[in-house]
């Protein structure tokens, strides 16, 4: 029985089920080691903007599994992508839990296992070809002109030596490899 | 005359060029020359490419603020998501040796070397303790008679032990400067609320995304608002193309002006909606265009 099966029926999680290896990994991430401090109090969630739209959205369920080591349940998780990192959990968290970083830290582990959301492969690929998540179109580049602006802003738009800066980063770090589409 | 570099981000120069212009044209008034940072590209944004990978991030954070060394001068920036990035960024690599090498034998693939000799400012913050809020009353000169609700947006004040904003739980600097060009600013339900659109979560999963946003404009319609005044084109182009998405999806319609401080100052200084871009948003509404050309009289 999977591990978050277990948990909505009250069943016991069996701890030869748990990654103790991937709740290490999550606490490589600065500050992370605060999370064995997390008493449950459950302020992260009843504050979070996120949760009261989507109950299914627990941050303090999430960063429960990553403490005990729930590392497929929680790479794969439906919900993993749902924090739009407001901080407002960290900053109230009583225990000072980096819960937001922590987050993160878990998102990474799982893009670096290739489990990536087909619109963020998207984004990343938009960003590694044009140095822009958002690039220009006809359509702003029509309300520059109108505003009296150049018709490209001084950016890596218009300037391709900056372009190509960005590529050389993104070859470096293979940020270019981690996002591309699977074969 | 202080000088900053300005850096654009995405959504600015791509998406809503007037928040571009009308910040140039206040700082200028306000007798801060913002110069070009050549070359500069996406911050990048900290909810989706932190979460992709740290170092990718850290590295092109750090160019972009390695530009701005190299001009010898602070860096400014009009979005929250853009600041969340880059002070962020510079922060931890000012303070994290091991990081700052690790990203600076990136950065040496170009030529780059990261030195942490300046700060990254959010155009808020700037006015608030640089400019001052009695400067900026001075500079308006039609003061602009609106009822507004501020949207203070999550990465311009959190996480603050990166900030040193006050409380974020009661923020007023962004009130205060709001004030400061005549108009109120009117207390509406969950103020404080995130618009919905960061961490990636308008990428992958838009309807969940409009929810938070349609809270914000119904709260903010309650109040009895003419617009909703933010200080980040993220939160911007999510209230406003939102609007848009809304009414297909949910079928709620607001008319709801969404505009960014720059635009709200560049008003009061005299200049017409349509020197500033306001009338470029993506939900039309004629009607409050047609209200804040009588502030300006005639325009500059």
């Amino acid at each position: 029985m999977a591990v978050t099966e277990a948990m909505e029926m009250s069943d016991t999680i069996k701890t030869s089920d748990l990654d103790k290896a991937f709740r290490d990994e999550v606490l490589t991430e600065p500050g992370a080691e605060k999370l064995i401090l997390c008493f449950n109090c459950t302020g992260c969630t009843a504050g979070c903007p996120m949760a009261e739209h989507e109950p299914n959205y627990n941050i303090r369920q999430l960063l429960r599994m990553a403490n005990l080591g729930m590392r497929d349940e929680l790479l794969n998780h439906p919900y993993l992508w749902n924090c739009t990192t407001c901080y407002k959990c960290q900053e109230r968290c009583p225990q000072g839990v980096p819960n937001v970083d922590i987050l993160l830290k878990i998102r990474t582990i799982a893009v670096h296992n290739g489990i990536m959301l087909d619109n963020h492969r998207k984004v990343a690929q938009l960003m590694a070809k044009t140095g822009h998540a958002v690039p220009i179109n006809d359509d702003s580049k029509e309300k520059r002109k109108t505003l009296g602006l150049n018709e490209l802003p001084e950016t890596v738009h218009n300037y391709p030596d900056a372009l190509e800066e960005v590529h050389k980063i993104i070859a470096k770090t293979k940020f270019d490899k981690l996002t591309e589409d699977k074969t | 005359m202080s000088e900053l570099s300005f850096f654009l981000g995405c959504i600015a120069p791509n998406r809503y060029p007037g928040i571009e212009k009308s910040t140039k044209i206040v700082m200028e008034e306000l007798g801060v020359h913002l110069l070009e940072l050549k070359g500069a590209s996406c911050c990048p944004a900290p909810g989706v490419f932190r979460s992709f990978d740290k170092l990718t991030w850290l590295a092109l954070a750090s160019r972009n603020v390695v530009l701005s060394e190299e001009m010898g001068m602070d860096l400014l920036t009009v979005c929250n998501g853009c600041f969340g990035s880059l002070v962020d960024a510079n922060n931890l690599l000012k303070e994290d040796e091991q990081l700052r090498n690790d990203v600076n034998n990136v950065l040496a693939e170009v030529g780059r070397e990261f030195k942490g000799t300046i700060r990254v400012r959010h155009i808020m913050e700037y006015l608030y303790d640089e400019v001052g809020t009695e400067k900026v009353k001075e500079s308006v000169k039609y003061p602009v008679d609106l009822k507004v609700a501020v949207h203070y947006g999550c990465h311009l004040i959190k996480p603050s032990k990166e900030r040193h904003l006050g409380s974020i739980e009661n923020p007023t600097f962004f009130d205060e400067l709001v004030e400061a060009t005549g108009a109120e600013s009117v207390m509406y339900k969950d103020k404080n609320a995130c618009c919905g659109a960061g961490g990636g979560v308008r990428t992958s999963a838009l309807e969940t995304a409009l929810k938070l946003a349609r809270a914000k404009l119904e709260n903010a319609k309650a109040a009895g608002v003419d617009c909703i005044v933010d200080a980040c084109p993220f939160c911007h182009l999510q209230m406003d193309v939102g609007q848009t998405e809304i009414a297909k999806k949910f079928g709620d319609v607001f008319d709801m002006p969404i505009v960014h401080y720059s635009q709200l100052l560049g008003l009061g200084m005299g200049y017409t909606p349509q020197e500033l871009g306001i009338d470029m948003n993506y939900a039309k509404n004629d009607e409050f265009i047609a209200k804040i050309e009588k502030i300006a009289g005639g325009g500059k």
